[in-house]
């Protein structure tokens, strides 16, 4: 294994997405909203390649614009369906963000012949060539580093309010906080965070990130803030360990598995997003032993 | 053009036959399994199920040599698929037992957790030399097109028996739906029920990996259920209007698909399904956009005309029996148009009559026992509500059309003696200086 330059900005630019994502997808998971990180990623799809068709570029702004307004089209759209069809959250969110996945799907294929744009690139990202910059520090990492200032500063001053909101809506409604907004801030936040991470990191590593973390740490701790605090430590470790496992050990462990010689190092977005699991299922694991066990050892002790 | 179009459509090549029957019966059985998937709120299961197929097909594309298999084999692949997808349903089972995590979230871990790994092993793939990883490409977007006819024919028996157990098990899977707890105590087998619907689900999904590929696989699951909604409130109609919808969505998506080559298939498929789950949002019969806002307005245009009915018949009871647009405009917090346009209306349909001045009306022998009717179920109903509403103020309909049909006679008399009363004290107050037995 040969530790480069490159390896370092590839973990700090994970780690900074993964802290990114883990901060709205704490709020996401208490709010129930878990599947909401997958649907914008794949309703975002059309708004980008709009974005591409209309300006003719890889400008990130046209992008960011359409995707954010292709995840507001999501929750309302949604919305409607649920209420007016009464179908359930999940059924409605799925129709919305699969039509819109189809559909940015074919516009891809048709900018295509315009721009150059991989749907695959957009899905797995590829977070070893976007690191790749003339710049001391590449720019992508500014990026996400202020994607994570930004989310930390709003989760900062709106803790209270989006605590309300994701735990007792009507009292926070009663005491004259707009839970209302407060969801279609976290969807916009969520959005953002999406887009920005898209480009680099790919849209598998967000969806992880989002929800992975925060419910790992919801192992952990009982408090929203120590929620908070634990999902930002699973998502630096799982991005560590992630790109260490790519570049390493992974390989070696599916040469072994199929008896191959041939493989290369693996993606490494794909295996940050493996390593939370891990890190999840462990936790969980453990856990559940020591509920069982701690109790008659603490017995055996005194 | 045209031509293309007529041998696509009237089925000339063996290979479009192949691929059009493959793709509508897998419309058609992930229609009815989806509808109760839908039901049993359990819609993005699809979607975590298509997605943990994806490290199952890669490892079984790179155990394929070792095996002696060809990595293209569809049924090899599909075999990693289906392993890794029960394994992920197992996750979310896990999850959802040992923790304290909601099912959204259980679902959106193994979701990412599976496909990142998926990712990882295909991003390995991708490196190998010969660019053999276009044959799992087909896999992730879907393309009904590379269906060689003995993947039609997997694809053929295993739609049919999705179909078949469907059908036959219909009343079961519909108590499991709908009333879970009752099927338990009632002795039916709930969990081999709900482990064979869930096996049904997984089925669908590695027939559909071919047609519309994993991103995509769960919208067949979910939009032609969710667009049969907007038609029916009966489950058989239900069941029956998904699959019709995903057997055609299919068709025309492939049909599409056929003349405008390079657009990706699958995609086309899913938007032909959201276009008719568009259509019916708006005309579905039964709960469509449009059918809502007509069954709305004509709810608020009676309900006005039964209150207009009322007021005048109230002024009529107060005083003389001709009564002016003030005293009933005094009544209720109306508008002057509407109220003038409404007894316009009521005159027209002959139960008012107008005085020659214009301003001024009178009910006649229609119009007088229309609204004695409305009248009087009104007023009973509100002593009812009064008298009863800790009891059953569920039986409350305003909308019948003599409160008997309800209540029984004995409890309407009951009301109507105690409507005299009140009419008494009404007109009679009560002596203020007597104290109340």
């Amino acid at each position: 294994m040969i530790w480069t330059e490159l390896d370092t900005w590839i973990v700090v630019t994970g780690a900074l997405t993964a802290m990114a994502c883990a901060v709205p997808g704490v709020f996401l998971l208490l709010n129930k909203q878990s599947m909401l990180g997958d649907a914008i990623s794949h309703a975002v799809l059309p708004g980008l390649a709009i974005g591409f068709l209309v300006s003719g570029t890889r400008d990130p702004l046209p992008m960011l614009v359409g995707a954010v307004l292709a995840g507001l089209f999501t929750g309302v759209v949604s919305g409607v369906i649920e209420r007016r069809g009464r179908v359930e959250t999940g059924a409605s969110l799925g129709v919305v963000f699969c039509s819109l996945f189809a559909l940015g799907l074919i516009l891809i294929r048709i900018a295509a012949d315009h721009v150059d744009l991989d749907p695959g690139c957009v899905l797995y990202g590829a977070l070893e060539l976007a690191v790749i910059d003339s710049a001391a520090v590449p720019r992508i990492v500014w990026q996400s580093g202020a994607i994570l200032l930004l989310n930390l500063a709003l989760a900062a001053v709106f803790f209270k309010e989006l605590q309300l909101a994701a735990f007792d809506p009507r009292f926070a409604k009663a005491s004259g906080i707009p839970s209302g907004w407060i969801q279609q801030g976290l969807t916009i936040v969520t959005a953002l965070t999406t887009v920005v991470a898209f480009e680099s990191v790919g849209s598998i590593l967000v969806i992880a990130m989002l929800i992975v973390p925060g419910a790992t740490a919801m192992l952990l701790s009982r408090r929203v803030s120590g929620v908070l605090f634990w999902s930002l430590v699973v998502a630096l470790c799982s991005a560590v360990l992630g790109h260490l496992l790519a570049i390493s050990a992974a390989p070696a462990w599916l040469g072994w598995l199929t008896g191959r010689q041939d493989l290369g190092s693996l993606s490494s977005a794909g295996m940050m997003a493996a390593s939370a699991g891990g890190i999840f299922f462990t936790l969980l694991a453990a856990s559940r032993l020591a509920q069982r066990f701690l109790p008659t050892l603490q017995k055996r002790i005194l | 053009m045209m031509e293309s179009f007529w041998r696509v459509l009237l089925l000339q090549d063996h290979n479009t036959r192949v691929v059009m029957a493959g793709a509508c019966l897998f419309g058609a059985a992930a229609g009815l399994a989806g509808t109760f998937l839908l039901l049993r709120k359990r819609s993005l299961l699809g979607d975590t199920l298509g997605h943990a197929t994806l490290p199952g097909i890669t490892l079984a594309f790179l155990l394929a040599e070792t095996f002696g298999i060809s990595p293209r084999s569809f049924l090899w692949l599909a075999l990693g698929a289906t392993i890794s997808g029960v394994a992920g349903m197992g996750a979310v089972l896990l999850i959802r037992k040992t923790s304290r995590l909601k099912d959204d979230a259980a679902l959106a871990i193994v979701l990412s957790v599976f496909f990142g790994a998926g990712i990882a092993m295909l991003s390995a793939i991708q490196q190998l030399p010969g660019g053999q990883a276009a044959g799992l490409e087909r896999l992730i977007y879907g393309n009904p097109a590379s269906m060689t006819s003995g993947d039609a024919w997997f694809v053929l028996l295993a739609s049919l028996l999705v179909a078949g157990v469907c059908g036959f098990l219909f009343k079961e899977f519909t108590l499991l739906c709908f009333d879970e707890a009752y099927a338990l105590t009632a002795g039916w087998p709930v969990r081999p029920l709900d482990a064979l619907l869930m096996g049904l689900v997984v089925l669908v999904t590695i027939v559909g990996l071919q047609t519309v590929g994993i991103l995509l696989v769960v919208a067949l699951l979910v939009i032609p259920p969710a667009a049969a909604r907007f038609w029916s409130d009966d489950l058989r109609a239900m069941a029956l209007v998904a699959a019709t919808a995903g057997a055609l969505s299919s068709l025309v998506g492939v049909v599409a698909s056929a003349l405008l080559p390079g657009l990706p298939t699958g995609a086309l498929i899913v938007l032909s399904a959201a276009l008719f789950f568009g259509v019916s949002l708006l005309i579905g019969k039964k709960r469509g956009l449009v059918i809502r806002l007509l069954l709305e307005r004509e709810a608020s245009r009676r309900l006005r005309r039964e209150h207009v009915l009322r007021a005048i018949f109230e002024c009529a009871e107060d005083g003389q029996p001709v009564v002016t647009l003030e005293e009933v405009l005094a009544k209720r917090p109306w508008k002057k148009n509407e109220l003038r346009s409404e007894i316009g209306q009521l005159a027209d349909d002959g139960l008012l009559t107008t005085e020659p001045s214009g301003t001024s009306f009178q009910l006649n022998g229609r119009g007088d026992s229309e609204a004695r009717r409305l009248v009087r179920n009104h007023r009973l109903w509100e002593i009812y509500l009064l008298t009863h509403a800790d009891v059953a103020p569920a039986r409350v309909d305003r909308d019948a059309d003599l409160i008997e049909h309800v209540l029984d006679q004995r409890l309407v008399d009951e009301l109507e003696d105690l409507l005299d009363e009140k009419a008494r004290e009404r007109l009679v107050p009560g002596n203020p200086e007597k104290k109340l037995p």
